[in-house]
């Protein structure tokens, strides 16, 4: 990998480390300095967790559709790069976010999932940025994989802005939208801790594999593609076959 | 160069007669097609079980899980014989705008979801015992908002897939979540139009279904270029 080659430090890893510092300082506030909430108890703590994730989240979709939209408009293998690491770093967080919910839903709904509209788009969203990943793999022309997955993304992105309103445009258990006027103060601080931590880690995560892909994928969009009949001139069991679509 | 408007609905109307001409042709698959909606209408109630309240409670939902199921198929079908004849590279070498061959190829294919839905629903009727109780017209709003819901993405995504080795799979996985509102939204409306709707609720549905279609017909549009292109 690039960075451990040069054996340097990055900005990427200067945004890991603050936002790791940042989640530290966040958790340790929220755990043992601000008060239980008022009607879950220490239960609503991870509160600290969840709801940081959530929005780190959004905007990490955020920054891939971006990506996508400059990888499309310009055709560079930066910014396909770019799309790759942000997807990849949103399915992450996603993830992690119907996870934390699904542990925050047991002592307070009584199940582990139930099909509200904000948990049911969550899900559907990352099932979406999940098939831009496996678009990617399976596309073996980088150009073609470029163009493609950044599509892909773009219309992925559409389910974000509905994750959003959800809990605004249909009867849901989820809580609505939270801001510092519907939060007690002494939630604030750690709040934002956590969420600054969560931005900068997310920005730290998408920086590393986007200079693990990158060199890799300009490598590739300055070779041409091989003609798409050449793998069918091969005599049968002869070695070195195409990886073309071999993924799945 | 730029086409008038003028140029680009002839050219919407010729690829959209050339889709139907081909598929007119090819009745055998259309035919082929009912039946498999047909037999996952029988698939749903042999795996609910003999249960007439459930069964007629979600007919709706029968009926949409059907079309969406059998859509990926028609989708599909409609991108392949573009792909395998090589006609596809001549339609983006020759004059014609890409977003004319956008809306002809999804009109079309929304066109055969209609009628396979207006196929799939008698037998919804009789098989679940779920009569209609409210106009047939906001029924057909229904079905031909849905139809269109399913046809803008798919024809996409049919496009973007079509020349990939694993595009069986690939379609429906990148389709499916896609057209979760779009599901959701013709279910109630079409649930509500058999339970009947006194609460007035059809019309937000439909009202969903139709941002729905406009968003996606509207995007749809702009990326197809670059799908085929690609």
């Amino acid at each position: 990998m690039a960075t451990t080659q040069s054996g340097g430090l990055r900005w990427e890893h200067g945004l890991l480390a603050l936002g790791l510092a940042l989640l530290a300082v966040g958790h340790v506030q929220g755990l043992f300095f601000a008060p239980a909430e008022a009607m879950m108890g220490d239960v609503g703590r991870i509160l600290y967790v969840h709801v940081p994730t959530a929005w780190a989240d959004m905007l990490v979709y955020t920054a891939c559709f971006g990506f996508a939209v400059a990888a499309l408009w310009t055709g560079k293998a930066t910014y396909d790069a770019a799309v790759e690491a942000s997807a990849e770093v949103g399915v992450l967080y996603n993830a992690l976010l119907l996870f934390q919910g699904s542990v925050w839903a047991r002592p307070t709904w009584g199940v582990f999932w139930t099909w509200d509209p904000r948990l049911t788009t969550s899900a559907v969203v990352l099932v979406l940025f999940l098939g831009v990943l496996v678009l990617r793999r399976v596309i073996p022309e980088p150009e073609r994989r470029l163009n493609l997955s950044a599509i892909a993304a773009v219309l992925a992105y559409v389910g974000v802005p509905i994750v959003y309103f959800s809990v605004k445009w249909w009867r849901t258990l989820h809580q609505p939208f939270s801001s510092p006027q519907t939060v007690d103060g002494s939630f604030i601080t750690p709040l934002r801790l956590a969420a600054f931590g969560m931005i900068f880690l997310g920005a730290g995560l998408i920086g590393l594999r986007w200079r693990a892909l990158r060199r890799g994928l300009e490598r590739d969009l300055a070779t041409p593609d091989l003609p798409a009949a050449a793998p069918a001139l091969r005599l049968p069991g002869e070695a070195g076959g195409s990886a073309a679509g071999g993924a799945l | 160069m730029a086409l008038s408007p003028t140029v680009i609905l002839r050219q919407i109307g010729q690829i959209l007669s050339k889709d139907l001409l081909i598929e007119w042709r090819a009745r055998s698959r259309g035919f082929a097609l009912a039946c498999f909606a047909l037999t996952l209408l029988l698939l749903f109630s042999f795996a609910v079980g003999a249960d007439a309240t459930t069964l007629r409670t979600h007919a709706g939902a029968y009926l949409w899980m059907s079309i969406f199921l059998s859509s990926t198929l028609l989708l599909a079908q409609s991108m392949a014989h573009e792909v395998e004849a090589g006609a596809l590279d001549t339609l983006v070498l020759a004059p014609i705008s890409p977003a004319a061959l956008f809306f002809g190829k999804a009109l079309a294919n929304a066109g055969q979801l209609v009628l396979l839905a207006a196929v799939a629903l008698p037998p919804v009727i009789a098989l679940f015992d779920a009569p209609l109780r409210e106009s047939p017209l906001r029924l057909a709003a229904v079905v031909v908002a849905g139809c269109l819901g399913v046809a803008a993405p798919g024809t996409l995504y049919a496009a973007l897939t079509a020349r990939l080795q694993s595009r069986q799979l690939l379609l429906p996985l990148l389709l499916f979540p896609l057209l979760v509102p779009c599901l959701l939204a013709s279910v109630k409306a079409t649930s509500l139009l058999m339970s009947g709707d006194p609460m007035h609720q059809v019309n937000a549905w439909l009202g969903l279904l139709l941002a729905f279609d406009l968003l996606y017909w509207s995007i749809c549009g702009l990326l197809f270029g670059r799908v085929i292109e690609s």
